[in-house]
């Protein structure tokens, strides 16, 4: 080799057709696609929840994709069925995972629908999983002497709240907690119009 | 979309290279010209050993191994020797500002890392501050890796190798110097955004996009004395490690760019644009740069050409063909065109070419050489390093198998394959590369020999170690969670010993690179022992008579 322009079209070239196979063809293909029928829009809290989502990093440990019954048995573990394109019309940064050391939470709204399980849960959660390895995240609630007027105050089970303290929840992990309970696609998934 | 149709094109674009590639093999279209190998070497400089890391006693064994060379350098040689130096010379603070920024990005991320670690088995550790949750530091140890520490020491290692290959001294490096200024700006501020929790959230591009333009910036005018130096080569054959770096140089910013742009992904497309970007970081810019690497240094200190060159084209054009379609891989079983998952998963198959080809080369290479290995620190590393590519790919081709990616899909034994990668070839390899060049750019040796062993074996014990653990724990994560049987409790249980046993290996690690960074520091220094002159471009090599 002794042209180094041969070389570098050789190369772009061979980048160009794996960035049409990968990034050109999707684009034309799944981008744009319908929300699926029964998908509701994000709230205003729930988006902002789904910003706590992503700013402590919740996609390296959970998953939003249930594999299908014939790869995997996702779906009997109350996780769901397995996701279209359309699931997922109004996400962006998508939040599909690829790591589950803990458990997939494209249902989790549908699977624990209490507001006290998942501020508890968030803020201890070995106080409602005993084994689980899940950080807990003290940052995103206050400890106060006595509730004051509109604080919601977590409820606790005994001996995990400091000791003649009351745990309140900030506004973000309340707005984390209503993304989480939105997270439910139990609605059918309708086949994308083959193409 | 017509699935078979768009299987069918790539299967036939792929035969139709390679028929388009060995026709061209038989009309010497490309350069089978099998003296390419040689131009790393001088006139007369075959047989002769370069390794400026070694002890004077460890260069004159490595020396003997390769037959003796005692001879004066003819005179064609010296001048060439003397040019080598000015390169050398042109290259030198350059690169060690590369190296610095390596050497702090090394420590930031393997403190990051141990700790990420740590919080896997005592998640109540530290989770008082946000930017230290798991999510967050996490984060910021894959930054630091791969936008600090890979980089810095992998364009830092080009940047020297470059001017060596086209026998010039390096132009334009200043550009390169405010280039690497801006792009560890633009990391400082980024992984300050990712601790403050401002992310544009995609794994691998979570760096806001208004920070990245300044990476793009950076990136461009590193890349300017490259080209530069290019078009004042005075060589007409351009090496195989210059196809590697050049195309990486070439191929980053694409891919930077189009991930970055705002706006223009989402959902399940995004999700195809996340892995294809992270892979391709991994494929086009890291593994490229490492290979250059190794081709450059393994032949360059044994003295002796790279066994098959026309291997190492097969090499090449395989990776540039096969490697930037694998990424899909990672969303085997998801919401994803399935196309796209089996064209990837052909592809990944078809990486075994050419890693097998990189080998098959390596291996003859260093055939009836591997005394070498007990006498030159770069090899061992560099050696070890390339060891590690071939197990990585090869993994890596199997993992992408729809069976056994049921399995490791979604566990930690993605983790250690990546660790496998990105720490025992890449880094390993720049590791050895460093303990080369920094002598040659500082003019000093390295001070205590004993703590390059230290490193190599703390480094090693230490991903071995890492590795083992985490694929154990990460399959038997896998088994359970395909078990509906077990409740998903146990396939988190399950992991507990084998993340600990990680962390001990990642401890190994974080020390080897203290060791590292302080045996760096105290050369810059001057401490320690001044065993011997500087190993410069002196070619009279000790025999043992001299030294006795």
């Amino acid at each position: 080799m002794k042209n180094e322009l041969k070389l570098l079209t050789g190369g772009m070239v061979m980048l160009g057709l794996a960035t049409s196979l990968l990034v050109v063809l999707p684009y034309m293909q799944v981008r744009d696609v319908a929300p699926t029928e029964g998908l509701k829009p994000y709230t205003a809290a729930e988006w902002r929840g789904r910003e706590q989502y992503v700013q402590n990093g919740c996609v390296y440990c959970h998953s939003q994709q249930p594999r299908a019954k014939n790869f995997a048995p996702d779906a009997a573990r109350g996780w769901g069925r397995a996701p279209v394109a359309g699931d997922y019309a109004y996400d962006t940064p998508q939040l599909l995972g690829t790591m589950r050391t803990g458990p997939d939470l494209f249902n989790i709204g549908a699977r624990q629908p209490s507001d006290d399980w998942h501020l508890g849960h968030l803020y201890q959660p070995r106080a409602y999983v005993p084994e689980s390895i899940m950080p807990g995240y003290p940052y995103l609630f206050d400890i106060k002497d006595k509730a004051e007027k509109g604080d919601q105050v977590v409820n606790l089970p005994p001996g995990y709240a400091p000791a003649g303290k009351v745990v309140v929840a900030k506004q973000e992990v309340l707005d984390l907690v209503k993304y989480l309970k939105s997270l439910d696609h139990t609605y059918p998934a309708i086949k994308p119009q083959a193409k | 979309m017509n699935t078979v149709a768009i299987l069918l094109s790539a299967f036939t674009l792929s035969v139709i290279a390679l028929l388009v590639f060995i026709w061209t093999q038989g009309r010497g279209l490309l350069d089978k010209d099998p003296d390419g190998a040689k131009v790393i070497f001088a006139e007369g400089e075959l047989g002769r050993i370069e390794e400026p890391a070694g002890s004077g006693s460890d260069r004159r064994l490595l020396q003997e191994g390769q037959g003796p060379s005692n001879a004066a350098a003819p005179p064609a040689l010296t001048r060439e020797l003397q040019e080598r130096a000015a390169a050398d010379a042109s290259t030198g603070p350059l690169v060690f500002f590369f190296f610095c920024c390596a050497f702090a990005w090394l420590l930031v991320a393997s403190a990051a890392g141990i700790t990420s670690s740590i919080k896997l088995h005592e998640p109540d550790w530290l989770n008082q501050y946000a930017w230290l949750t798991f999510g967050r530091i996490r984060t910021l140890h894959l930054n630091a890796v791969a936008y600090g520490w890979a980089p810095m020491a992998g364009l830092g290692i080009a940047l020297f190798i470059l001017p060596r290959l086209l026998k010039t001294p390096l132009v334009g490096g200043k550009f390169a110097l405010l280039g690497a200024a801006l792009w560890n700006a633009a990391l400082i501020s980024g992984l300050g955004s990712i601790a403050a929790g401002i992310t544009d959230g995609l794994e691998w591009l979570e760096i806001p996009w208004q920070i990245d333009l300044l990476f793009v910036a950076g990136g461009a005018l590193v890349g300017v004395p490259l080209v530069l130096t290019l078009t004042q080569r005075k060589v007409s054959h351009l090496y195989v490690s210059v196809w590697y770096m050049g195309c990486a140089l070439f191929w980053f910013p694409v891919l930077f760019l189009v991930a970055n742009i705002p706006g223009l992904h989402k959902g399940v497309q995004q999700a195809a644009m996340n892995w294809w970007f992270g892979h391709n970081v991994l494929g086009l810019f890291y593994t490229p740069l490492a290979l250059a690497t190794v081709y450059y240094f393994l032949p360059k200190v044994i003295g002796r050409p790279v066994q098959s060159y026309n291997l190492s084209l097969l090499g090449f054009w395989g990776l540039a063909f096969f490697y930037g379609q694998v990424g899909g891989h990672h969303l085997i079983g998801g919401p994803v065109p399935g196309w796209m998952i089996t064209l990837s998963i052909v592809q990944s198959m078809m990486m075994i070419i050419p890693v097998a080809a990189f080998t098959v080369n390596q291996y003859q290479t260093l055939k009836g050489n591997m005394g070498a290995l007990r006498y030159s620190p770069t090899l061992r590393f560099i050696a070890l390093g390339g060891i590690m590519y071939t197990l990585s790919s090869v993994q890596g081709s199997f993992e992408a198998l729809r069976s056994i990616n049921a399995i490791t899909h979604f566990t930690h034994f993605t983790v250690a394959h990546a660790h496998l990668g990105l720490y025992g070839f890449v880094t390993m390899v720049f590791f050895g590369a460093m303990y080369f060049i920094v002598p040659r750019i500082t003019r000093r040796e390295w001070p205590y020999p004993s703590l390059i062993a230290a490193h190599f074996w703390l480094a090693t014990i230490g991903i071995a170690v890492y590795f083992v653990t985490l694929s154990i724990g990460g399959w038997l994560q896998g088994v359970a969670m395909l078990d509906a049987a077990k409740p998903f409790m146990e396939s988190v249980t399950v992991t507990l010993p084998y993340l600990k046993g990680r962390s001990i290996g990642g401890a190994l690690m974080v020390l080897s690179h203290i060791v590292f960074a302080a045996h760096f520091a105290a050369l810059v220094l001057n401490l320690g022992p001044n065993r011997s002159q500087p190993a410069l471009f002196s070619w009279t090599i000790p025999t043992r008579r001299a030294v006795e």
